[in-house]
C-alpha cells in the first residue's frame, strides 16, 4: 500500500477494504507472540431494556462505553433516532450500532419523503432484518427497537444474524440477566408511565451493578403518540468523582522568548474558473 | 483485571432455535405444534417465541435450527408463494409451499441451517405435512424435528395411529411436545398449536401450566 500524499485526494475502493486485517496480522506476526495485540474494537458492553406500557414505549440504556477493560466513554449515547416515533438501543460494536442505526434512519426518512407516510415500526424492522442477515453476523449489532405508530406501541429486538423478536419487555447487552431478572419480576400489562419508569430505571441499574461492562448513567427515552422524552440522564451515577486540579492554564503560563516574522512570497501560477450552471 | 473479554460467550453466538416441532395429518386437516424456547449458547433469548409461521391463510410452517436463517426462509416463501396464488389465481397447494421452502434449503444447503416442516390443507389434497430437511421433499402422514425431537420418537411411533379424529391428533400433538420440553433442555416455555382444516386455521396457546405432566412431574 503507498503511502498517500497529503494534497491529493484519495477516493475509497469500492466493495470491502481489508487492508488493516492483513496489517494487523503482519504485526503480530513481525512482532512475535504476546507482544502485540491488535487493538480490540470500542463495545459497548451493555444493558438496554424496553418495556410496553399504557400509552406507548420506554427504553432505557446505560453509558458506559468500553474498549476491553477501560472505559472508553463515560457518558455515550445508546439510545439512537431513527425517526419521529421510533428510537433505537443498540448494544454490541459501538461503530457498528451508530452506522446500522443512522443508515436506517436515513432510509426511512427517504421512504417518509417519498411518499407522505409516517414510518411504521415494522418497516424499520424488516429493513434491519434483511440488512443484518445479508452479512451473516459480521456486523455487530445487537438492537432493542420500540415505537408508536398507527397500528400501536411495540417493541423489537434484533439480533446480528437477523432474527427479530417481539415481546412486550426485551433487555439486551452483557448485562442483560441482571435486567431480565428485575423486568420479569417487575412486569405486568397495561403499567402507568411512572412504573414504567421506575421498572426500566430499576433493570439498568441492576445492569450496571452487577456487570462490569455497563456502568455511569441510566438514560431513558419515552416514546408516546404525543411525542418523545427523551431524557439524558435520567439517573446518574453515585460514584461520580471530584477533579482533584484544575488542567486549565492561564495564558502567559508559557513565556514568550522572541518572535520572529517572516512574510512568505507565493505567486500565482495558474487560475482557471469553472462556470456554475445556475439555470 | 481481567484478562478474557467482558462479553461472555453466549453473546457471539448465533441464535438457535434448539427446538421440538411436530405436525401430524389427520381427516380433514393438519394439527401442527411447537415449543417457544430461543436459545443462544445457555442462554434463553426469548422463552414465548410462535415457532409456527404463516405461509399463506392456510399453510403454515414450523421453525427449527438457526433463528435467523428460519425467519428470513419463512418470510422469502410467503412473499413467493403470495406472489404464486395471484398468478395461478387460487390458493396455493401445500405441496407448492414445500417445494419453494426446498428450493431454498437445497440451493443454499451450505449457508444455511435452517429445517422447516411444512403443514396445511389444500383443496387438492386435503391435510398434508411434509418434511424438507436437507433440500429433501417427502411427505409424511406425521413429522418432527428439532433438538427435542431425538427424546420422543419412541413415543411418537408407539403411538401414532391411522385415522386419528381432529381432537385425537391435538393431544398426540400436545403430549408429544410436552414430553420432549421436559427432557430437552433446548425445548422448553409454553405450546404453540395450530389446527387448520376447509374452515381455516385455528391457533392455540397452550401455557406452560397446562401442559399435561407425566409419572415423574
Amino acid at each position: 500500500v503507498d503511502m498517500a500524499l497529503s494534497n491529493v485526494l484519495e477516493l475509497p475502493a469500492s466493495g470491502f477494504n481489508f487492508e488493516n486485517s492483513a496489517r494487523n496480522a503482519v504485526l503480530e506476526d513481525v512482532l512475535g507472540d504476546g507482544k502485540t495485540k491488535t487493538p480490540k474494537p470500542m463495545k459497548t458492553g451493555t444493558t438496554i431494556a424496553g418495556v410496553v406500557y399504557k400509552d406507548g414505549v420506554v427504553l432505557g440504556a446505560d453509558t458506559r462505553a468500553t474498549s476491553s477493560e477501560v472505559v472508553a466513554d463515560k457518558m455515550c449515547a445508546k439510545i439512537h433516532y431513527i425517526a419521529p416515533n421510533i428510537y433505537c438501543c443498540g448494544a454490541g460494536t459501538a461503530a457498528d450500532t451508530e452506522k446500522t442505526t443512522d443508515l436506517l434512519s436515513s432510509n426511512l426518512t427517504i421512504f417518509s419523503m417519498n411518499s407522505s407516510r409516517n414510518p411504521r415500526v415494522i418497516m424499520a424492522v424488516s429493513i434491519l432484518q434483511d440488512m443484518l442477515f445479508r452479512y451473516h453476523g459480521q456486523i455487530g449489532a445487537f438492537l432493542i427497537l420500540g415505537g408508536v405508530d398507527f397500528t400501536g406501541s411495540h417493541l423489537y429486538s434484533v439480533g446480528p444474524y437477523g432474527s427479530v423478536n417481539e415481546v412486550p419487555y426485551l433487555a439486551m447487552g452483557s448485562g442483560d440477566h441482571a435486567a431480565m431478572g428485575i423486568l420479569e419480576d417487575g412486569f405486568k400489562p397495561r403499567l402507568e408511565l411512572d412504573e414504567a419508569k421506575t421498572l426500566v430505571c430499576s433493570a439498568i441499574h441492576a445492569g450496571i451493578m452487577s456487570d462490569l461492562g455497563s456502568g455511569s448513567n441510566v438514560d431513558l427515552c419515552v416514546i408516546t403518540r404525543q411525542g418523545v422524552d427523551y431524557i439524558r440522564p435520567y439517573q446518574e451515577s453515585e460514584f461520580k468523582d471530584q477533579r482533584q486540579g484544575r488542567y486549565k492554564y492561564k495564558p502567559g503560563t508559557t513565556p514568550i522568548l522572541r518572535e520572529n516574522v517572516e512574510p512568505v512570497e507565493v505567486e500565482v501560477m495558474q487560475e482557471t474558473v469553472q462556470k456554475m450552471d445556475t439555470a | 483485571m481481567l484478562e478474557e473479554s467482558l462479553q461472555p460467550g453466549w453473546l457471539s453466538e448465533e441464535v438457535k432455535t434448539g427446538t421440538t416441532i411436530i405436525a401430524v395429518e389427520f381427516e380433514g386437516g393438519v394439527v401442527i405444534g411447537s415449543d417457544s424456547r430461543v436459545s443462544a449458547g445457555a442462554a434463553v433469548v426469548n422463552r414465548v417465541m410462535n415457532k409456527l409461521s404463516v405461509l399463506h391463510d392456510k399453510i403454515y410452517c414450523a421453525l427449527s435450527g438457526s433463528a435467523a436463517d428460519a425467519q428470513t426462509m419463512a418470510e422469502a416463501v410467503n412473499y413467493q408463494l403470495d406472489v404464486h396464488s395471484m398468478e395461478v389465481g387460487e390458493d396455493p397447494l401445500v405441496r407448492s409451499a414445500a417445494t419453494l421452502v426446498k428450493s431454498i434449503s437445497y440451493k443454499y444447503k451450505e449457508e444455511l441451517s435452517a429445517h422447516l416442516i411444512v403443514a396445511g390443507w389444500d383443496r387438492r389434497g386435503g391435510g398434508q405435512v411434509y418434511v424438507t430437511l436437507e433440500g429433501l421433499l417427502c411427505r409424511q402422514p406425521f413429522a418432527i424435528g428439532g433438538s427435542g425431537s431425538s427424546y420422543i420418537y419412541g413415543f411418537v411411533d408407539a403411538e401414532y395411529r391411522k385415522g386419528m379424529s381432529r381432537k385425537e391428533s391435538q393431544e398426540f400433538v400436545v403430549n408429544a411436545l410436552a414430553l420432549a420440553m421436559g427432557r430437552d433442555g433446548s425445548s422448553g416455555g409454553v405450546a404453540y398449536v395450530v389446527t387448520i382444516d376447509q374452515t381455516g386455521a385455528e391457533e392455540k396457546c397452550v401455557l406452560g401450566n397446562e401442559l399435561p405432566t407425566f409419572f415423574d412431574e
